[in-house]
């Protein structure tokens, strides 16, 4: 509840940011994969301080019936922010902002999806934010496509996302939650790593058309990067141990079977 | 934590549950007065909340955050702070749980949690007041659950308490007419720590700290807060429509006195270690 002061800049006389990071420098990020054992999978992010769990539930049937789909599943995204995780208490009622965020995290992540494998049946993306710290669509993007894998929904691709923009006439990676507030502007964006396509896209603030395309850029070199975070976390959690030497004399028993069995068909 | 007794469950499962009660058993291997372990994680929310704390049980798990705001008190209590807690089920944390506004279930679950905390004035809320009928401090605990393995109400008492007892945010003082911050970081007055616990009644057993699969079988639970000076503040009869002797009252207010002590001990000593760490 401490009232917030505008900082005096945003990048200082080194040029660096007011958390000390270079322009193009991510926060560090750290994932878990299964994190929640009721759902089907889940995972959570901590971006900075912002900190988001990601659960997916489906396919499954879906209720009501009347949204459904007859030739693909329906994917569900409810984004919800903690009334604890912003400085002032959030009102708990779902509200505007958090509805239109349910609905571009959804497009963010269709297009990597292969819904149509699952006609009727829906997909739910539950995205619980307990501490926003800014970039928060972002983050739950990079949380949910790792959630959706780890429930083992087929899928092209991870969908990581970052958002970039300029502070006192900077171009910069990662927004945090001041330079979001008193920035000049901010650009959500995802992408497919496979192709490059963008699948999320938001601007607010002012920018000139080569700002644009270059901010654009740096966000999909950043998304690249954290496309590698998401693939490390999903091998942390899937990757088995290397068998122990107790297993390998197993191994041994069922090769020397096999074998046995061939002599004998061949005699 | 609902009503589940219209919830399916396999006869198999429920034949399983009662035959082992009857040789003093629990599925997972439990005495009937044994609480599954309870680990307490402070400070979840460090950056934002005033306070916060995650708890797991089993396979349940909570988070509740803290939020203190200045407002004005209500006119019939102008010399009286306020806190309010409630308590959601989201979808995120079961199968079971559905989209859409609070069920019946996710009602009584924010109201049973608040009753716990609010009515057994486990805040002074007397301490709250910056100026007298015109600016108090609002304590807000909002709990969410993340996992549902059952006892939900018991997770929430203790993630509510734990963020309670944590708990710090920024002084102020009445100066010409409007609240200044006086720089100092107070923690949030506290009475009494009221615990609840929750006793499931199945056929004539009782068990505390219920799996979900037991809240599918029991005919009914009964939650008991209890105060420090193990005095019941609040009680709610839920979960099933199934009726219970006053000798099975009895019962279950002793397991819950014995329970409350040490859950109250856990909360205590683990916030102290925080405090040290």
């Amino acid at each position: 509840m401490s009232p917030e002061v505008k900082p005096d800049f945003l990048i200082n006389a080194e040029g660096l940011r007011i958390d000390g990071r270079r322009p193009d420098e991510l926060r560090p990020i750290e994932f878990k994969v299964g994190v929640l054992k009721q759902a089907d999978g889940s995972a959570y992010i901590k971006q900075g301080k912002t900190f988001i769990i990601a659960a997916v539930y489906g396919p499954r049937e879906l209720h009501p019936r009347h949204l459904t789909l007859s030739d693909r599943a329906y994917l569900r995204v409810v984004y919800r922010m903690a009334t604890f995780s912003v400085p002032d208490r959030k009102k708990p009622a779902p509200s505007r902002r958090e509805r239109e965020i349910s609905m571009v995290i959804a497009n963010a992540l269709k297009p990597a999806l292969f819904l149509e494998d699952f006609p009727k049946a829906v997909v739910d993306i539950f995205i619980q934010v307990i501490q926003a710290d800014g970039g928060t669509r972002c983050a739950a993007i990079n949380a949910a496509s790792l959630a959706l894998a780890d429930a083992g929904v087929p899928m092209k691709c991870l969908v990581p996302a970052v958002a970039v923009g300029k502070a006192d006439g900077t171009l910069i990676v990662d927004l945090g939650d001041q330079e979001d507030k008193y920035g000049e502007g901010d650009v959500p964006m995802a992408i497919m790593p496979l192709t490059d396509e963008i699948t999320l896209l938001q601007q607010d603030g002012s920018f000139t058309r080569e700002e644009l395309l270059e901010a654009m850029q740096m966000g999909i070199q950043a998304c690249k990067y954290i496309h590698e975070l998401q693939k490390d976390a999903l091998m942390k959690a899937y990757a088995t141990k290397a068998p122990s030497e107790d297993d390998d004399f197993d191994d041994d028993m069922e090769t020397d079977l096999g074998e046995a069995e061939i002599i004998g068909e061949e005699d | 934590m609902g009503d589940y007794s219209a919830e399916i469950i396999s006869h198999i499962d429920r034949n399983h549950i009662k035959e082992l009660l009857s040789r003093g058993e629990r599925i997972d291997g439990r005495r009937f007065d044994e609480y599954r372990p309870i680990e307490i994680e402070y400070d979840i929310v460090a950056a934002k909340a005033e306070g916060s704390a995650l708890v797991r049980m089993g396979a349940t798990s909570v988070i509740a955050g803290v939020k203190v705001v200045l407002g004005e008190p209500y006119p019939d209590t102008p010399d009286e702070g306020v806190t309010m807690i409630t308590a959601e089920m989201p979808p995120i944390a079961s199968p079971l749980f559905e989209l859409g506004p609070p069920k019946e279930d996710a009602i009584e679950l924010a109201r049973v949690v608040d009753r716990g905390v609010r009515e057994s004035e486990t805040v002074d809320v007397k301490q709250l007041v910056v100026e007298p009928g015109k600016m108090v401090y609002m304590v807000f605990v909002d709990i969410y659950a993340l996992e549902f393995d059952g006892n939900l109400i018991d997770a929430a008492s203790i993630a509510a308490n734990a963020a309670l007892i944590t708990a710090k945010f920024d002084e102020y003082k009445w100066e010409n007419d409007e609240a200044v911050p006086t720089g100092n970081r107070i923690p949030v007055p506290l009475k009494n720590l009221s615990i609840e616990c929750t006793i499931a009644k199945i056929d004539d057993y009782l068990i505390v700290d219920p799996l979900l699969k037991e809240e599918f079988v029991q005919d009914c639970r009964l939650t008991i807060a209890i105060d420090e000076n193990d005095n019941l503040t609040a009680m709610q009869k839920g979960g099933g429509s199934g009726p219970m002797t006053l000798e099975q009252i009895e019962r279950s207010m002793d397991m819950a006195i014995a329970s409350a002590k040490d859950i109250r001990e856990l909360i205590r000593s683990t916030a102290k270690e925080r405090e040290n760490a």
